[in-house]
This record gives C-alpha cells, structure tokens and sequence, in this order.
C-alpha cells in the first residue's frame, strides 16, 4: 500500500510564496519558530528562502506536552531558543506534521511564556488531518488523506524525505 | 534490594534519587542536558513549565537548611507542582517507626514525591524502601553519606566552564570526612570520568584508606595539591559534626589550608573555585578568593534550582510501558 507523496522542494517553494504574500499582507518583522525536530528543519528551509531579517527561533515543546504521565520527557530534549523579544511581535510557527493539534497546543502554551505576540500564523508542511483539538493551519503544503493507523513522518535533516509507515505493517 | 537498584525502576529509569552511586555515566549525562533546557526556562518571562501540574512535593526536612531547602522549592513551583515545607527540629525527630508514621501520614495526603534531609546516613534510603509505590524520594542530604543533587549542579556547573571531563583535574579541599557533598562529588566526577581526583585535607579531616579506595590521590600539602588542578572545590568547615582536638585552631587551619591567591597561583590559570555553602570566609576560603573572577560561587547557587528540576522531573516520570508509536503522534 503505497501513497503518492509529495516532493518536498516543490512543496517548499509554494509554501514560501504563499507565505510571502501573507508577509507583504499583513506581517511586521515577523520571528519565524520551528518546532523541534521536524518543524525545525522546514522553518530552517522557509527561512532562507524568504531571506528574513530576524533570526530563526526554536521550539523544544518536551517540557509542554500533555502526555508527560505516560511518556516521560524526551531524553533527547533540548534548550528551546528565541533570539529576539515576543512581545508585540508578528510569530509564524512552523511545524513538519499537523495532525492530532496537540503539538501546536503545546507549542502555543510555550510562546506565551515568553511573552504576548501581536498574532501567530501556523505553517506545516503536511497536513494529515486526524484533529483531535480545534487548530488549523495557516499555509498548508500538502494534504495528506491517511487512514488511523497511519502515520507520516519526516526524515532529515539532509536530505528530507518522507515516509508513511502503517502500524498494521509492523 | 540493593542501594543502586533502588533508584531504578525495571526499565532502567529514575524513580528516586538517593545516590550517585551505582547511577551509569548515561543518566548523569541525561540530567545534565535536561537541566541545560530548564536553565532556559529559568530565564524566560514566565519561569515556569507545565510538567509536574497538579502533583504534590513535600520538603521534609529533619535538618536547617536555607539554600538548598529554597533552590528544591523553587525547582518545584517552576514545574507548577504544590509544594510544602515541613521543618522538623532534630530534637522532636526520633529514628525508627516516627519517621515512618510520617511519611505513612504524607502518604495518606497524596502527596507525591519527599525531599528528604536527614543527619542520619541513610535516612533517605530507609523512607524510599517503605515509600508507597507512586512516590518518589529525592535525598537532600543525609547525614555523612550523600548529597546527589548538589554534586549533580557542582558538574553541571563545571561542564558549562569546561565543556569535557575528561581532562581535567579537580582537587576537594578541606574537611572531606565529615562532608556528604565531597562523597557525591567523588562519585560523580569519577563516573563522568575526570582524568583525576585529589583530596587536600589534614590527616584528621581525611580518611585516607576510604578515599584510596575511590581512586582518589591524597595531598596534606595545599602546594603540592593544587598543582596544575583545572577546579578546585572547597568545602565548609563542619564544626556541627567536629569533636574535639580535630582541628588545631582556625587560624592554623587558615594558614595551612585556607585558599588564598598565593596558593591557588599554583593551579592552572583558568582554574574554576566551587564551593557548596555556605562560606566561613577567612577559614577555609579568603574572600579575595571566594568573590574573585575565578570563583563560581554564585553561578552554582544559580544552577542549583534547573538541575533539581531534571533530578525531580525524570524521578517523576513513569516508566509506563510504551510502544515506539504510542510515543510519536502527537
């Protein structure tokens, strides 16, 4: 059972006009925020594309997540960076997967803790659909019709490349 | 049971924090950079993380303390856990079955996970074998034996100056007899797997035997002992645990062992000055010294609330059998 996925430097460069035209728009020196690991490496990627003044913050959302009773910390957790102030700032978040709307949850609980932004635009490569809470995403790559079970998953950081494994398939 | 397992759970994984002793050089490894992400968070306009919401930490302590009794309650409220504060004078406290009804009565509050210090070696020890299985104990000191999390942020604080550990060489000076942190330190650095450990102490201030059998190399000679060392730790004078006819007088001592800039020249130039606290100044340690732009004094005190902030978040996570993908979506 194979997907047709999308290829991802195609992908990119439409999610890096789209989100040009939102910038010209509406958006004041907008800070760009990946989430770790794989909302990382596509923000890392949008960001150059659009050549933005303010450098790239990063988001470690180990120490938010709302599954900490079942599964701990991510031992792999790392110390989330944001270079400049949030207060009053134009955010667009970047994420790999939008797919149940927890990591975004968390995500959003995070940036409040460093301050009040003027507004947040989420941006995700893919989007699989699944939500669990009410989050949408702002700019969309691709979507992706996935069955329960399945699970889509970024691979990098060099090259990207996506990958669909079926629990089913082991 | 053993000592070292008792920490463990079946996975592997911290379930209370006792010792460093019989802890693997990876856990240490991993509280380390847990606690480089919440030193972060210490540094944000909201100090504070959702993790430990709604779970109850009591600080149970049997001895006075004002530093580490503060820096355990703050790591606590920055993991939005409710914390509470109970002092019991050493006289009121008796061994045996009312430590017990205790911590049976803790229990019965839901609460959590104990902060326990302790004068008696092994205190901690005893209330973690009889703890209910949902709770956690972290040892804040107990009696000569150990005090974990202050070694723990004491190479937390050396990793951020010197970035690797194994090169370097690191003397503990002063009264390591009577001293839990000198023990846990000792424990540590030789896990992260330093190149060498000293010990610089007068023979009544220094089981010799005891530390050989760490691996430790022994120095009476503040001179010789300090030569070419990358972190010097000094440690307080206890006078509280000291009999009589241990010491000369503290003028001797000062003069003998004191750290001054005349004889911490023979260190090497970017040496690192710790110490746990709290400072006799002008016994152990001169405050040209201790306030100097070697010193790191202050740096520890600072690190001290992220580090128990790793040590009570791993503890408190249950290892709750997990598949691969339960763990991924999110």
């Amino acid at each position: 059972m194979s997907k047709r996925l999308p290829e991802i430097d195609a992908v990119l460069d439409g999610m890096a006009r789209r989100l040009a035209d939102t910038i010209d728009d509406s958006l004041d020196a907008p800070l760009m925020v990946g989430i770790r690991t794989g909302g990382a490496w596509i923000a890392e990627r949008l960001h150059e594309r659009l050549s933005l003044k303010e450098p790239l913050g990063m988001l470690d959302i180990a120490f938010y997540r709302d599954d900490f009773s079942h599964v701990g910390i991510d031992p792999m957790v790392r110390p989330s960076h944001l270079p400049v102030d949030l207060e009053g700032r134009d955010i667009i978040l970047v994420d790999d997967v939008l797919h149940t709307g927890r990591t975004i949850r968390a995500a959003l609980n995070e940036l409040f803790d460093y301050g009040r932004p003027a507004s947040v635009k989420l941006a995700v490569l893919i989007d699989r659909g699944g939500r669990e809470l009410p989050v949408q995403a702002d700019i969309v790559g691709a979507e992706l019709h996935l069955v329960q079970g399945e699970h889509v998953k970024l691979q990098g950081p060099e090259p990207l490349s996506l990958e669909v494994r079926s629990d089913v398939d082991g | 049971m053993d000592r070292a397992n008792l920490q463990l759970d079946s996975a592997g994984n911290l379930r209370h924090f006792l010792s460093i002793d019989g802890l693997k050089r990876a856990l240490l490894v991993e509280l380390l950079d847990t606690a480089e992400s919440f030193a972060e968070v210490t540094e944000r306009e909201v100090k504070k993380v959702p993790l430990l919401r709604g779970k109850t930490i009591v600080n149970l302590f049997f001895e006075s303390s004002t530093r580490t009794r503060t820096t355990f309650e703050l790591a606590a409220k920055r993991l939005s856990a409710d914390v509470v504060n109970i002092n019991v004078p050493a006289s009121a406290a008796t061994k045996g079955e009312s430590l017990l009804d205790t911590l049976r009565n803790l229990e019965a509050m839901h609460c959590d996970m104990f902060v326990i210090r302790h004068p008696d070696s092994g205190a901690a020890h005893f209330i973690a074998r009889h703890a209910a299985p949902h709770v956690s104990i972290i040892n804040a000191g107990d009696g000569r034996h150990a005090h974990p999390t202050q070694a723990m942020l004491d190479m937390f604080t050396i990793r951020r100056h010197k970035k690797t550990f194994q090169q370097l060489i690191v003397a503990i000076v002063g009264d390591v007899s009577h001293s839990r942190v000198a023990r846990s330190q000792i424990h540590a650095l030789s896990t992260l797997g330093v190149q060498e450990i000293r010990a610089i102490a007068p023979r009544t201030l220094l089981p010799v035997e005891a530390a050989r059998a760490l691996g430790v190399h022994v120095y009476h000679d503040m001179r010789e002992g300090l030569c070419n060392v990358d972190v010097v730790i000094m440690l307080r004078l206890q006078y509280e645990r000291m009999q009589g006819g241990m010491l000369p007088s503290e003028h001797e001592y000062y003069r003998l062992y004191g750290l001054t800039e005349d004889k911490l020249s023979h260190a090497r130039d970017d040496v690192m000055v710790m110490h746990p606290g709290p400072i006799n100044r002008g016994v152990e340690i001169d405050s040209a010294v201790a306030d100097g732009p070697r010193s790191v004094i202050l740096q520890q005190v600072s690190h001290g609330t992220a580090v128990r902030m790793a040590v009570m978040s791993r503890a408190m996570q249950r290892s709750i059998a997990t598949t691969p993908s339960a763990k991924e979506p999110l």
